[in-house]
């Protein structure tokens, strides 16, 4: 298939960037969306053209890195889908797609399509985690059974990839859905409890100095989630703060 | 005697671990807040270790390309991880996984570090429940099992299909809770590209900010390595598009022997290739062949009416299939090892009975599971004449339970729903087992330098089975090297702090600045990836799924040849004080141009089949194993530890006997 391409440039965090136009010609529709990109910047190198950056690395949408705003939608057309896994026969020959990066404050642009995702890693440094030593001395693995039930929600929850797709779908680049999956995780585990009260109020601190919005219900974020990751952990998320923040001996 | 000291310790196989740990030296905590540990790579390894290390009190700071620790690529790990801890009561033991392990890797691993792997397998499990990890459960809430290619127990513990995502979270939560504490500094976007060396001993490296280009020093009193495989040397391979092997190609050309770097895993299921635009291979989980079973059509007509469009792999009758695994392999049948698997799927292939365009793709087929479980479920739910619909639809309620998130990815790539029909599959470059040579510490042949994970060689021999990587990332990274480093690092408390402005930094970076230099100047007409993509077609061609010696000298050959041309002719856009993806790929290419190499003359010498290294010559002439791979302990069995000498083709060898007392070198069969 042949496509335009209008594809977004930025020099760098500085620069106020601009879209460009490109052409691809013969494109697979098996082919993945990036490895048509990979097409393109072939064809840019040979055109003495700098490449466009973007970022990218499993190729398998487990590892999160893809992150492109395609058409107007977080990686793309296709629902339960990464950039990576996004294939060139949801496209139509002679198509405009139009490829921008993920547009957030707290997410500013690096370089083209690459943006700085840092705050979703500070967040996680203010409480998502269990503060257990590496020691290997704890108890037996099968000391404390779970509930089937419960374990099964919290791997539901931690399969997060933390691509920031919920963020750049959101019109107020709220990160809820993004902290409510961590926050979940630990709440419907046995070795969450400790720390439950005091990591919810944390990690929404942390949300807010970042810079990220509120949750307005819209919904869209689960709708991009590539993980399916539901908007009603949201829910559970503002339940677990309104009981911490009223029980929290801070 | 050799110039390999493996340091094994002295005393019974069971005992070594124990021992060693009761006599290696402390570090007094005051002293461990004065010393520096760089770790290079934040996988499973790197991140665990960067977290125990940090808690155990030593500044840290952690070196990762990606954006964050949480992307390395042991996230992409799917099926599960291996722990002795015998909760199927099916005969599991510690013996019995060292044992499997150094069977399974075609004795060609080191016998102490497989035993202390073993051991501390079961830990593991404990770490990562502890820590959050949600594994896999049953309906009484106890931790559940699945089997793995290779083994007849059940000792593999799961999440999903995303074992990897899950442990490897969890080693990054520890890793933040130490960021937050301040122990560990991570650096992010950034990438080794030197290492640098002080009086012999490891004392720094030299980093390359990605975003901005600047060259960074670092010192620290340690270096460790845990940067992964360099299966990208094939181009194709199932490891993620940045996954490289720079900084151990670099520590290499510092002094650090390279092993065994032959031995690499060609992984039975992946999906195929389709067309020259391909970046990368998808992997399908080995767990996969606990439900699946492996066909070709029987008749070379029904191939050719598949491969036209003609008739469909589900109207095919059970006498037309060729369960060929279960054929040639009743005792394992489609649980065989991968590099069997693997080539048994090549043979087929090879034979022309590959059923996709390509000629390349054996069916993985889940029909006969989903009507075995649909029965079950339809039993335990107490129908009546359940009908066939009713049955179909439980069976593949509990397929999807098992797999679901690999049939979606199956779906998303291929556009076929492999509920209804079978899954197309083929061999794809996953792991490799060669790396940097270590010794029983962890410590390379450059003093101070560690390497650890799939970044080392010693515990999967010449073959690794499944579900045992992730094990080996976490075991070095959590419980083997906190202890290991002591010894090294309790006389470093009176070094104190490591200036960089000494003139082994200085000259470590224009060594840097220079290569960079060089490579920007090149101007050619050629893109980084048209050498890597040819480098790729030499290796798969040649050094692939079966070697001769013929093939090998003429990819020695080409690939020099192919590093040449690269040299003067690739060209890289942009300029060097930015972020600039093609420069990044330069940098990583040119040194699996080297490697390539250096893995051709490897599986030149070994004159033998072993594992993943399959030698045309050696196969066994006549009996039940005619055809299959055939040893040759007599004269391999040792591991081969490359010594850099300028070019890849004048290392020289060093040879680590290996010494199996308490284990029979047997012939693997699987019949």
């Amino acid at each position: 298939m042949d496509l335009t391409l209008k594809v977004w440039r930025q020099k760098n965090r500085e620069d106020k960037g601009a879209l460009a136009t490109y052409k691809v010609k013969g494109i697979s529709e098996h082919a993945s969306f990036l490895e048509m990109l990979d097409v393109m910047n072939e064809q840019l190198i040979n055109e003495g053209v700098e490449p466009v950056a973007f970022d990218h690395d499993c190729r398998e949408g487990i590892c999160g890195t893809c992150s492109l705003y395609i058409n107007g939608e977080a990686h793309g057309p296709d629902r339960k889908v990464t950039t990576c896994q996004l294939h060139m026969r949801m496209f139509k020959d002679g198509e405009t797609i139009y490829i921008e990066p993920w547009r957030s404050a707290a997410m500013p642009v690096i370089k083209d399509l690459i943006v700085d995702r840092s705050a979703f890693d500070r967040i996680q440094q203010s409480g998502g985690f269990v503060s257990v030593n590496t020691s290997g001395n704890t108890q037996d693995a099968n000391a404390l059974p779970i509930p089937k039930m419960n374990a099964d929600k919290a791997f539901d929850v931690a399969a997060c990839i933390g691509c920031g797709a919920c963020v750049a779908t959101c019109k107020n680049s709220s990160a809820m859905l993004f902290v409510a999956a961590k926050v979940s995780q630990y709440a419907y585990l046995p070795q969450g409890q400790v720390e439950r009260t005091e990591r919810v109020l944390n990690m929404v601190e942390q949300m807010d100095k970042e810079g990220f919005g509120n949750c307005t219900n819209t919904g869209a974020c689960e709708v991009e989630c590539p993980k399916s990751i539901s908007i009603e952990y949201i829910a559970k998320m503002n339940r677990e703060y309104l009981s911490a923040s009223i029980t929290s001996e801070k | 005697m050799s110039v390999l000291d493996s340091k094994i310790p002295e005393g019974p196989l069971k005992d070594k671990w124990t021992n060693h740990k009761n006599n290696i030296d402390l570090v007094n905590p005051a002293n461990k807040r004065n010393i520096d540990i760089i770790v290079v790579g934040t996988g499973l390894a790197g991140g665990s270790a960067a977290a125990s290390l940090a808690e155990m009190g030593y500044n840290v700071k952690t070196f990762c390309y990606q954006d964050s620790p949480r992307r390395a690529h042991s996230i992409a790990a799917q099926g599960g991880i291996n722990a002795a801890k015998n909760y199927q009561n099916d005969g599991d033991s510690v013996y019995r996984l060292f044992y499997d392990t150094v069977k399974g890797g075609d004795y060609r691993a080191r016998e102490a570090n497989v035993h202390r792997l073993a051991e501390v397998s079961g830990n593991i499990i404990d770490q990562c429940v502890a820590q959050g990890v949600p594994f896999g459960r049953d309906y009484g809430g106890l931790l559940d099992n699945r089997s793995f290619g290779g083994v007849l127990v059940s000792r593999t513990f799961y999440a999903k299909g995303q074992t990897g995502q899950q442990l490897l979270l969890g080693a990054y939560s520890a890793m933040n809770r130490q960021i937050a504490k301040g122990k560990i500094t991570p650096y992010n976007r950034h990438e080794m590209v030197e290492l640098v060396k002080v009086d012999g001993k490891a004392r720094g490296i030299i980093a390359r900010n990605l975003e901005t280009g600047e060259l960074e020093r670092h010192s620290a009193h340690a270096v460790v390595i845990a940067s992964g495989g360099y299966g990208n040397v094939f181009f194709l391979s199932t490891n993620a598009m940045g996954s490289n092997a720079t900084a151990a190609w670099k520590i290499h050309k510092k002094g650090a022997h390279f092993a065994n770097p032959c031995y690499t895993q060609i992984h039975p299921t992946c999906i195929p290739r389709s067309g020259e635009h391909q970046s990368k291979l998808t992997l399908m989980s080995e767990s996969l062949r606990n439900d699946g079973r492996i066909w070709v059509p029987r008749n070379m007509e029904d191939v050719l009416a598949i491969r036209e469009g003609k008739l469909k792999p589900t109207d095919l009758s059970e006498d037309k299939r060729d369960y060929y695994l279960e054929r040639r392999y009743p005792a394992f049948g489609n649980l065989v090892p991968r590099d069997v698997a693997s080539r048994a799927a090549k043979e087929r292939c090879d034979a022309g009975y590959g059923v996709n365009q390509t000629g390349e793709a054996v069916y993985l087929d889940f029909a006969s599971a989903i009507q075995r479980y649909g029965k079950q479920e339809a039993a335990i739910a107490r129908m009546e004449n359940p009908s066939a619909e009713e049955i179909l639809k439980l069976g593949e309620a509990v397929i999807e339970s098992k797999y679901g998130n690999l049939f979606q990815m199956y779906e998303k790539i291929v556009a076929e729903n492999p509920y209804k029909t079978p899954m197309m599959i083929y061999p794809a470059v996953h792991y490799t087992m060669g790396g940097v040579w270590v010794d029983y510490n962890l410590m390379t042949s450059v003093e101070g330098c560690y390497c650890i994970g799939e970044a080392n060689f010693s515990d999967h021999g010449a073959n690794r089975l499944g579900a045992s990587a992730l094990m080996q990332g976490l075991a070095d990274g959590y419980f083997v090297l906190p202890y290991t480093i002591g010894n090294y690092l309790s006389n470093e408390i009176r070094t104190g702090k490591i200036s960089t402005e000494t003139s082994e930094f200085v000259e470590a970076e224009k060594e840097v600045s220079d290569r960079i230099e060089k490579l920007m100047n090149i101007q050619g007409t050629k893109s980084v990836d048209h050498f890597h993509k040819l480098l790729g077609k030499a290796m798969w061609e040649y050094v692939g799924m079966a070697r001769n010696e013929e093939g090998l000298k003429k990819a020695m050959a080409e690939i020099k040849q192919i590093r040449t041309d690269f040299w003067n002719d690739v060209r890289i856009p942009g300029d060097k004080n930015s972020l600039n993806p093609e420069l990044e790929k330069a940098g990583r290419v040119a040194d699996f141009l080297e490697l390539g190499e250096l893995f051709a003359k490897d599986a030149l010498h070994r004159n033998e089949s072993c594992g993943g290294h399959f030698r045309e010559e050696s196969v066994e002439e006549d009996g039940l194993q005619k055809g299959e791979a055939k040893r040759n302990d007599k004269d391999f069995a040792y591991v081969a530890a490359w010594e850099y000498k300028g070019e890849p083709s004048d290392a020289v060898m060093h040879r680590e006997d290996l010494e199996f007392n308490d284990i029979e070198l047997k012939q693997r069969s699987y019949k």
